[in-house]
């Protein structure tokens, strides 16, 4: 059979349509394209793929499933592994993990998993999601705290062992940053709801509106009768630059800005009843996933022009290019090698510019990345009426504080086996953004999976 | 659900819930606030909590009917319920025996007054409590402040009950002629602790103002409740609500609790039951 050096295209919304609506941008494989895109997989007898994968889905043997046109196959498969296969075939960057390694990819593009095992899923939903066989109780209880990826991950796979675990979820909805962080038009919320209806339907008791640190704590947690607790809060806490006027009105934090649009659904104001206030010129400062998600959620909510605003080139930028390459077509502008210095507000003390300063690029520093060296006299001023800081997040620090006997790091992040998750505090795991600090939602998911296997090991010694 | 197991109305504006929510009820302590969602559409709002019953597993809210939501909320009956309801959030008020303190509750600020003055006098303080409003039928808890301090004083801005005039004369009136007042709490709308944290500040008393900004988690991830406190950007919610007087960023307080004005009217203007006021809800 000739080599398809291609993928077979996904189909999405035009660019100068979706623009203007928080609809998924990119609209799945239908069957003929999904038999296609499968049928380029050559089955290899030694495949490297599975190893990019966090989670360690079944690769191989779940395409050749859809090859034979069993797609309930090919989703029980991929489920014997991943719990949140319709999130992870949409928000993976699967060019640098499971397709990186896809033995095609060396001669021309790789096998589209990624969009493969979305097919799967989105198949699997249309149908109607039955929950997974779980084992004989062990009588053991297991306390999640965080509804995030690595908690629910952790908090299905227990299940699944046969322990019952409860998860404690401080927002009004499970799901973390997959319901307030990521946006509609990336990650249909619907979508998050039936994946994480599917992990209730094996038992896991979800509690939200309980925020361990205040209601709980982790101490507590163990004298009522868990025998284990994974800790998976996330990182939750924005980071702001500490320069003038950073108080003023239209400075969000990029939480603050997608958590009222995605979570409050504040693009549907007065239907749903949180605001949101979004001026003619947005710049998002910082050029990772989260900026980009917030340029792109600007011009959705009206921005006529949104700015990605960054210290380093394009090349540094941490976001998936993919991300990049949508928020291009979709019309966000970016500067690069700038950075603000002070923002400016009128006597009502709203944002009305900023003064940023230029950069160029020195020696690499110790992460490899070349620092970006301000240059002198290259002050400008930028007009703007919303600004939206992406810089980052750190711990939220509730239950760290409320936690005596956790050792955290520099950066306040919790110290733990890579392999395991095991935290100095005996019982206690932890996986996730809270020990790596802000990473991916299928890193996370992998160490919520560890976490898991630790713990059962830990709970049958117990 | 989390059911409401008493409803008073004070005034047409001003009305008080007693909630079920045991978990909430269990930890609760005096400063501390909830944050609530009426329905799926709803917004999350914040309200200090004015008392809380553990044997009961309640927690009890007043609130003023100021916008969309709290008219919203403001029709709910006994029995009802609201979607969410978290808490306890921020850090508790530092209570300890201070010798002497006054407490000072500003229309609605009565409210979140009342825990923190029966936690000072449980704790052997000497609590002097003034209460004020606009107008008599604005005033509540007159009983219930005088049962949890050891005197109480009461002001109406037009004179239609007690003495006429503010709070802070009152305020002013009790530092003068005692003396030896160790800690004001001072809570209310902006303008009235702003007044309150001014009245104090040339005697240098530590005066304890609990800040109202705009909130969304009310759990430390967004900043948008973030004030700026000796030129030091805090989260109200975490670090907060109860800040220095004399050290809060008054101005910026003010402009930011304004921010969303716009949309606000726009709400009220689309939730609104449209009847006018003869609907009995409100």
């Amino acid at each position: 059979m000739p080599l398809v050096t291609e993928k077979n295209p996904m189909p999405s919304q035009d660019a100068a349509v979706r623009r203007k609506n928080f609809n998924e941008v990119a609209l799945g494989y239908s069957e003929e394209a999904a038999l296609a895109e499968a049928a380029r997989c050559i089955q290899c007898a030694k495949p490297n793929c599975q190893k990019g994968c966090p989670v360690e889905v079944p690769i191989k043997e779940f395409i050749s499933l859809v090859q034979k046109k069993d797609f309930a196959g090919a989703i029980s498969k991929i489920k014997e592994k991943n719990n949140l296969p319709a999130i992870c075939g949409r928000v993976c960057p699967q060019e640098s993990q499971c397709e990186k390694y896809c033995n095609i990819g060396k001669k021309a593009e790789p096998v589209g998993i990624g969009r493969l095992e979305r097919f799967a899923a989105d198949w699997e939903l249309a149908q109607g999601v039955k929950a997974p066989e779980i084992e004989a109780s062990t009588g053991k209880k297991v306390a999640v705290i965080g509804a995030g990826p690595a908690g629910l991950t952790c908090a299905a796979d227990l299940a699944k062992m046969g322990h019952q675990v409860t998860v404690f979820e401080a927002l009004h909805v499970a799901g973390g940053v997959l319901m307030y962080g990521i946006p509609e038009f990336r990650l249909p919320k619907r979508i998050v709801q039936t994946e994480i209806d599917t992990i209730r339907k094996m038992g896991v008791d979800i509690q939200v509106n309980a925020v361990v640190g205040k209601v709980t704590s982790v101490d507590e947690l163990m004298e009522q009768g868990y025998d284990a607790v994974f800790i998976g809060t996330g990182a939750g806490l924005p980071y702001f630059m500490n320069i003038p006027g950073e108080n003023l009105i239209g400075v969000y934090s990029a939480n603050e800005f997608l958590t009222r649009t995605n979570l409050m659904k504040a693009y549907d104001f007065p239907n749903n009843a949180t605001p949101i206030n979004v001026g003619r010129r947005v710049a998002v400062i910082g050029a990772g996933n989260v900026a980009m998600d917030g340029a792109r959620t600007a011009l959705r909510l009206g921005a006529e022009e949104s700015y990605i605003v960054y210290r380093r080139s394009a090349e540094e930028m941490p976001a998936r290019h993919e991300e990049v390459e949508h928020a291009e077509e979709e019309g966000v502008i970016f500067k690069l090698l700038t950075s603000p210095i002070e923002f400016h507000g009128d006597d009502q003390g709203r944002v009305v510019g900023m003064t940023c300063v230029r950069f160029e690029l020195g020696e690499p520093d110790a992460s490899g990345r070349r620092s970006p060296v301000r240059i002198p006299g290259s002050e400008f001023y930028m007009e703007i009426d919303t600004v939206v800081m992406a810089i980052g997040q750190g711990p939220n620090p509730l239950v760290l504080r409320t936690t005596p006997g956790l050792e955290l790091n520099r950066r306040g992040n919790i110290v733990a086996d890579e392999e395991t998750g095991a935290t100095s505090k005996p019982g206690v795991f932890a996986g996730g953004d809270i020990v790596t600090g802000a990473a991916t939602v299928i890193l996370a998911m992998g160490a919520g999976k560890k976490a898991a296997r630790a713990i059962d090991e830990y709970l049958k010694q117990k | 659900m989390y059911r409401i197991l008493t409803k008073k109305i004070f005034s047409p504006t001003i009305k008080l819930f007693e909630i079920e929510a045991p978990m909430v009820a269990a930890k609760a302590q005096a400063g501390q606030f909830i944050i609530l969602r009426v329905n799926e559409q709803g917004e999350r709002i914040p309200l200090t909590i004015a008392d809380y019953n553990r044997e009961r597993g309640t927690i009890t809210v007043i609130f003023q009917e100021a916008g969309a939501t709290t008219q919203e909320l403001g029709c709910l009956e006994t029995g009802e319920g609201v979607l969410d309801f978290v808490g306890p959030l921020g850090v508790p008020s530092e209570i300890e025996n201070y010798g002497r303190v006054v407490c000072v509750g500003g229309g609605i600020g009565v409210a979140p007054v009342h825990p923190i003055a029966r936690a000072l006098k449980e704790a052997g303080n000497e609590v002097i409590s003034i209460i004020g409003a606009r107008t008599k039928e604005l005033l509540f808890w007159e009983e219930e402040m005088r049962a949890v301090s050891s005197e109480l004083l009461v002001s109406t801005d037009d004179g239609s009950y007690s003495h006429k005039g503010f709070v802070t004369d009152l305020l002013k009136q009790v530092i003068e002629e005692r003396g030896n007042v160790s800690h004001v709490w001072g809570i209310g709308p902006l303008p009235m602790m702003r007044a309150v944290a001014r009245t104090t500040q040339p005697y240098e008393i530590k005066t304890i103002v609990s800040m109202n900004p705009i909130m969304v988690d009310g759990t430390g991830m967004c900043g948008a409740c973030r004030v700026s406190v000796g030129n030091e950007t805090k989260f109200a919610c975490v670090d907060g609500p109860e800040f220095d007087g004399h050290l809060v960023d008054w101005d910026l307080a003010t402009r930011r609790l304004a921010m969303f004005k716009d949309k606000e009217q726009q709400a009220l203007a689309a939730r609104s039951c449209g009847c006018g006021g003869g609907c009995g809800c409100h």
